[in-house]
Formats: C-alpha cells, structure tokens, sequence
C-alpha cells in the first residue's frame, strides 16, 4: 500500500500540486487521472522519487519515502517497476537484454536464472521469441509490454505507470489495460497509472483519484465516476460525444 | 558560476551509491572499444599528415644555411611531443568522443531512460558516466603515444618522399637533445585532457532539458567548451611544468 499525505509542489511561483491525500491498494490498480497539465504525473514523479516534494510524505507500507536516508531510498526503490510513457527501453540493448537488466545489476542471479525469469515475463505479456529484437524493431504497444516485463522482473512490488495506452490504437490500448489489471490481481502488486484515457478509467479504474487545477478533486471508483457530481470531472469523463450519450441514456 | 558548481557536484555523485565492481568492469570495458580502438583510424590519419606538414612547413621556413637541416627533425619531434599529439588529438577526441558522449547521454536524458535507471534504484550518473570517464582516461594516453608516434612517421614520409632532407639526417635529429620529460608532460597533458573532455561532456549530455534539438545544442556545447578547457588547462600546465 501506498499512502500519500499531503503532498505539495511548486515550480517557481506556479504550484503543480497542492495539498493531495490518497491511498493506494494493494491488489487494486490504482488511477490518477486529470487533464493534461493537470499535474499528474508530476505527482507520479514525487511519488517514485524522481521529484523532491516542497511538503508531504509517501509512505510505502509505512515507510516514508521523503525523508528516507539513501540507503532506505535505495531498498525501497528496488521494490518498485515503472512504465514511461515512451517505453524509455535501453536503445543500445535488445529485449532479452532490456528485461534481464534489472536482474544483471540489482542481483547475484546465475545467468541461467536470469534467462528463465525473462522467458517467463515475456511470455506472460505475450512477447515469446522476441529476445533478440531490438527496440526500434518492434511495435509502439510491444515497447509497452517489453517496459512492463522489465518492470516486473524483480518481482517488484509497486508498478508505476505513466500514461501506458499514449500513443497505441484502442484496440491495443485495452490489452495493456487488460494485462496490467491481470498482473496487479496476480502478484497482488499496488499499481498506480496516470492517464486520461477514458477507456481505462471505465475499465480498470479500481481506486480513480481526480486532479484538477493543483487539487484533488474527487476520489472513487469506475462504478461512481459517472454520477461524482463534480462539474470538473464531469466536463473531463463526459468530454466526447460518445460518453455523453452513455450519460444521457442513465 | 552556477554551472561550475552544478559541474562539482556532479563529479561527486559519481562516487556515491556506486554498483559493484563487476557491473563497471564489463562497462569499462566496453567504453574502451567505443572511445578508444574506434577512434584509431581517425587519429592515425590526422597523425601521419600532420607529422608531414609540419616536416615541409619547418623545412619551408628554414632559409638560413648555416642552420643544419636535422634541427627538422628535432623540430618535428618537440612540436610533435609537446603540442600536437597531445592537444591537436585531444581537440580532434572532442569533436569525435565528446560529442557522442553527449548526445548518447542527452537521448538517454529525453526519452526517459535516465529516469528508468533511478527508479530502479540505480546511481545513474555513476553507472553510465563513470566507466566512459575511467575508459577515457585509459585510453586516450594511448592515443596520443600513437598519435605521436605516427605524427614522427609521417614526418619522415615526407622527408623521403618529399625530397626535403635525407632520412639520416631528420633521424639525428630527432635523437638530437632530447629530453625526456617531454613524454612525460605529454602523457601528464593527456589524462587532463582525457577528464576534462569526458567529463564535461557527459555533464553536458546529462542535463539536457527538452527534445531533439536541445540534444544537438548539448553536444555542440559539450564540444566547443571541451576545446576551450583544453586549450586554458594547456596553457596552465605549460606555464606551471615547463617554465
């Protein structure tokens, strides 16, 4: 579980976050969502470390991350996988070298359990014999999937994921959707996913935390996101002609 | 000012929360083959017709017959020692090594995958900047003994082939008063070259903010700041080792 107590940022005189509170499950797949420039993933960044909040604590089953001394940083750090939105895999390496990476450099693994651990997370984001390729070789959505095998090869325990489905058609979008909530149910890891994809929000949105103009505005699920009664988050989810006849229609 | 002590700071976070001593070496290793054996054939090149230039140039310029024609020689080997293998190398490493260094770090920067190695808990900065630095080091003392010793090569080349004085006569030379601290305050003049071009280039590629064109600008400056500290740091070593 993952708990964040009032967290603030500011860049300058602009403030990106202000006060938020939210509590992440474990086993559930948590969302933040807003719209662009809503200060998202700015929250995702302050949450793995990657940004230093001006105020507030991320606890980490309890343990505060802010204030961490490095080394507590370092442990807590290792038990986390993070998805970027562009994939960010390593260009100079192949897949099988992308996924094995974290295990080459964090553990004392023998080499030939290293190789059965990445065999068995390609398989189970379905990218059996693609070891060898490289990353400009294959698919934007394959990128994804060879980003969340790495992520999960250590056998991480929080998964970040920062706007997963940009930039991949609907179709593909729902099968990272899909294997993301399946991976979360099976490791029974806290996942948390920016977006503002309206189609993961109403499919796997279990925990939604709503950001708006610096503030969190609404907190639910998928089942109560539609009747919130927040004009903002109705003006965000029924943004399209499609949503709003789904409104209309009750 | 604000870069010069952005610069420190990174240098320091290149020795804390390192990996293990394997995860370098392979690492190491591999930045050896990239910034050294590849950039050979360049600085063989440069090297040869270089030594020859400034064969015919000294040559050309030597009017006054009673001068003996083997001074070309020493000529030749204590412009060579001393300055060009050295300094004309480091600045050809800038353009050729600094400039990859940065780029490669910069698209590392942009794309994120810089990010993906802090959130794995992994000292970036040390993990990707200290082996190019280490591999720098020891590799580029090695480019400027072949860079010098191919330098004096061509520097006979032209002496046989250009018809400016006998080979006999520019080998006396070159064994006319030499001093060997020469070698030395070369080799001394390399690593300082070697850190200052590695390290701030990669300080260059690793902060890089924006997209495709603030990685072109990072190496640009990567390369044209690499030059200028070349050139201040040779002219202090000079001043400080040989006056």
């Amino acid at each position: 579980m993952i708990e964040v107590v009032n967290l603030t940022k500011s860049f300058g005189d602009k403030t990106v976050l202000n006060n938020i509170s939210g509590v992440f499950e474990q086993g559930k797949t948590n969302l933040i969502i807003g719209a662009s420039g809503s200060g998202k993933s700015v929250m995702l960044k302050n949450i793995v470390g990657l940004f230093t909040p001006d105020s507030g604590q991320v606890l980490y089953n309890g343990r505060n991350f802010v204030n961490a001394d490095r080394d507590t940083k370092t442990d807590i750090r290792r038990e986390i996988g993070m998805l970027f939105q562009g994939g960010a895999l390593f260009d100079s390496k192949n897949v099988e070298q992308n996924v094995k990476f974290p295990l080459d450099v964090l553990t004392d693994m023998p080499e030939d359990e290293k190789l059965d651990r990445v065999n068995f997370v390609l398989k189970r984001v379905k990218l059996e014999n693609t070891n060898k390729r490289m990353p400009s070789e294959i698919s934007g959505g394959m990128q994804k999937r060879v980003g969340i095998a790495r992520a999960i090869v250590n056998n991480s325990k929080y998964l970040f994921c920062d706007e997963p489905n940009s930039g991949l058609d609907p179709r593909t979008s729902i099968k990272i959707d899909q294997l993301l909530q399946e991976i979360t149910d099976e490791y029974q890891i806290t996942t948390v996913i920016v977006t503002h994809d309206m189609n993961s929000v109403m499919e796997i949105g279990e925990y939604i935390l709503f950001i708006s103009n610096s503030q969190k505005l609404w907190e639910g699920n998928n089942d109560d996101i539609i009747h919130s009664g927040v004009q903002e988050l109705d003006d965000f989810v029924f943004a399209n002609k499609m949503m709003r006849r789904f409104k209309a229609m009750g | 000012m604000r870069r010069l002590g952005e610069y420190i700071l990174f240098l320091g976070r290149l020795f804390k929360n390192r990996e293990s001593f394997r995860t370098y070496t392979k690492l190491i290793l591999d930045e050896c083959v990239l910034i050294g054996l590849n950039s050979i054939v360049l600085v063989s090149i440069v090297s040869v017709f270089m030594g020859a230039v400034s064969t015919l140039q000294t040559a050309y310029n030597l009017v006054n017959p009673l001068i003996p024609k083997n001074v070309i020689g020493l000529v030749v080997r204590d412009l060579t020692i001393l300055e060009l293998a050295p300094t004309i190398t480091g600045i050809i490493f800038a353009g050729k090594v600094g400039s990859s260094i940065a780029g490669n770090l910069g698209t590392m920067r942009i794309t994120e995958q810089i990010d993906a190695l802090e959130v794995m808990g992994i000292n970036s900065a040390s993990y990707l900047v200290l082996p190019k630095i280490i591999a720098t080091l020891l590799m580029y003392p090695f480019l400027v003994i072949l860079a010098g010793t191919l330098a004096i090569g061509g520097g006979y080349l032209a002496a046989q082939y250009g018809g400016v004085l006998p080979p006999a006569e520019y080998f006396q030379g070159l064994k006319l008063e030499f001093n060997e601290f020469s070698v030395t305050f070369a080799l001394i003049k390399s690593v300082v070259f070697a850190f200052l071009v590695s390290s701030i280039s990669a300080y260059m590629g690793y902060f890089t903010k924006g997209g495709a064109l603030e990685v072109g600008q990072s190496s640009t400056r990567a390369v044209t700041v690499s030059c200028i500290a070349i050139l201040l740091s040779d002219f202090v070593l000079a001043q400080l080792l040989l006056i």
